[in-house]
């Protein structure tokens, strides 16, 4: 215990920032910039490509299913492993390995959360469709203005579980060199050689920590929302002032 | 009660039309052969026991159900028409559902006028104005901020009717509105839609409250098989119904 006391003593803003500001940031800052960062950007995304999925045209529909279960079916790791590989390639030039890791981490998770809104917009009643389109709202006006709030709203618990996953997906930047968590840890531990047990440990819990209390927001979350549904009027009036300011 | 005739005759064309309907819903003939039709100004009360074609006959008007033989016209359009805009006509014909569905994530007010913002373009102060008119009207000026979530089933249908009635339609579909209620949540509905009926708005009522067809209806139309039966006034219907099917449905909901 004394010994993974020193090692944040003597590392902790190796493990927090890298070597920032006297060289590239790195570490938690890192970790949480490209899952933070990669799900804003994956998240209109997966609307589109849950939208795409959804929609009766076919020229939507079918790539947009393809691209969710391939991205799906492929282990992130392989890729990272393209994205790094073919990125470059494709631009002529070289990328930063956190450009690489955040592009991957985008597409990837836009693919996971498309079949979260997906099975949002699926689940709602379908009286909500009807009865949108029996005041004369278009199938448009009724997914942006009806579906989608409702669906995103319901899905709120699991759009934090799948931002969770992204944080814990972060760490394999590392297998790329991106300067995030884990490399500072690995850094730590070529440095002291001795105890790999002990700094390992120690990446271990703060990946913990972070993901359990996120998770934990999210049953939160969830639980409200059940309360919500069920119409049990404090929580839905604790609720329904968070919207009003929200929509303010 | 000898107005129905002369609601029909006075007015001119009707409001709405059925001209020989047919509906299928694969082999099965959920709407067989349906004539009829319903005045300016007039109630219709359609019942007739359940699986029976009242709710699919209605929700063929707003083409919520789309039939696959015969013409409606509703305010002298035809519903059928491919060239039809459905949606700016949909806006025009005021629904209300079984189960409200009112949108949850909007405020009451929001869901009254989400239709005249949306599809009309209206201004939202405008909107709103006359969406706290309306919520007036149906009792519920109160609940103006409130989700519907809050608020009870009586309630949540009464503001149902508002966001119909926002559209200002020149007719309005009730299909079942007090069949989800608890029993004492059904008279504040029956009440706002009498009220609607003594305003002189055209209403096509799908619903199993006799009082209210003998009270409110001009004629009632009895359903059975997908066949429409009988078209009568409510006095003839329930003192001397033709058909004797119509006669056993009205001796079933007696012995209750």
């Amino acid at each position: 215990m004394n010994d993974i006391i020193n090692i944040i003593q003597d590392n902790w803003e190796l493990l927090l920032v890298g070597q920032y500001p006297h060289g590239p940031i790195g570490g938690l800052a890192v970790t949480l910039f490209l899952s933070l960062v990669g799900i804003v950007l994956a998240f209109p995304l997966g609307v589109v490509l849950a939208l795409c999925r959804l929609s009766p045209f076919r020229f939507l529909s079918w790539p947009a299913t393809a691209i969710v279960y391939v991205v799906r079916g492929v282990p992130l790791i392989m890729f990272i492993f393209w994205t790094y590989f073919i990125v470059p390639q494709i631009l002529g030039r070289p990328v930063a390995g956190i450009t690489t890791m955040l592009v991957t981490l985008v597409i990837y998770q836009s693919a996971y959360l498309a079949e979260i809104v997906r099975a949002g917009m699926q689940g709602l009643p379908f009286g909500q469709t009807e009865a949108a389109r029996a005041i004369g709202l278009s199938y448009m006006q009724t997914t942006f203005k009806v579906l989608l709030p409702q669906a995103i709203y319901n899905m709120v618990p699991a759009i934090i579980s799948q931002f969770v996953s992204s944080i814990k997906d972060t760490a394999l930047g590392y297998v790329i060199s991106v300067n995030e968590l884990t490399f500072a840890a690995s850094q730590i531990n070529a440095n002291l050689l001795t105890m790999p047990f002990q700094v390992y440990i120690l990446l271990a819990s703060i990946y913990f920590v972070i993901c359990a209390l996120l998770t934990q927001l999210a049953r939160y979350l969830e639980r409200r929302i059940a309360l919500r549904r069920a119409g049990k009027a404090g929580a839905s009036a604790a609720v329904a002032s968070a919207m009003q300011q929200a929509n303010v | 009660m000898n107005n129905a005739m002369d609601k029909t005759t006075n007015n001119g064309a009707p409001m709405i039309s059925f001209r020989g309907v047919h509906k299928w819903y694969g082999e099965y003939h959920a709407l067989n052969d349906i004539n009829a039709t319903v005045g300016k100004g007039e109630v219709i009360v359609v019942c007739g026991p359940s699986g029976s074609g009242k709710s699919t006959l209605i929700r063929t008007v707003n083409r919520l159900e789309p039939i696959q033989k015969g013409h409606i016209e509703f305010d002298g359009q035809d519903v059928c028409s491919p060239n039809l805009d459905i949606n700016k006509f949909r806006s025009h014909v005021g629904f209300v559902f079984q189960s409200f569905n009112l949108f949850p994530h909007l405020s009451v007010t929001e869901n009254i006028e989400l239709a005249p913002v949306t599809v009309l373009g209206e201004k939202r102060n405008s909107a709103r104005e006359r969406a706290l008119k309306l919520l007036e009207r149906v009792g519920l000026a109160s609940k103006a901020s409130a989700y519907p979530g809050q608020l009870s089933g009586g309630q949540q249908q009464r503001v149902a009717i508002a966001r119909a009635l926002a559209m200002n339609p020149p007719a309005i579909l009730f299909d079942e509105p007090t069949s989800a209620l608890d029993p004492e949540m059904v008279g504040e509905v029956l009440q706002v839609m009498k009220q609607l009926a003594r305003e002189g708005m055209t209403m096509m009522c799908v619903t199993h409250e006799m009082n209210f067809a003998r009270e409110v209806a001009d004629r009632v139309w009895f359903m059975d098989h997908g066949v429409l039966i009988e078209s009568d006034t409510p006095e003839e219907f329930f003192r001397n119904p033709k058909s004797e099917r119509a006669q056993r449905f009205l001796n079933d909901l007696r012995s209750h």
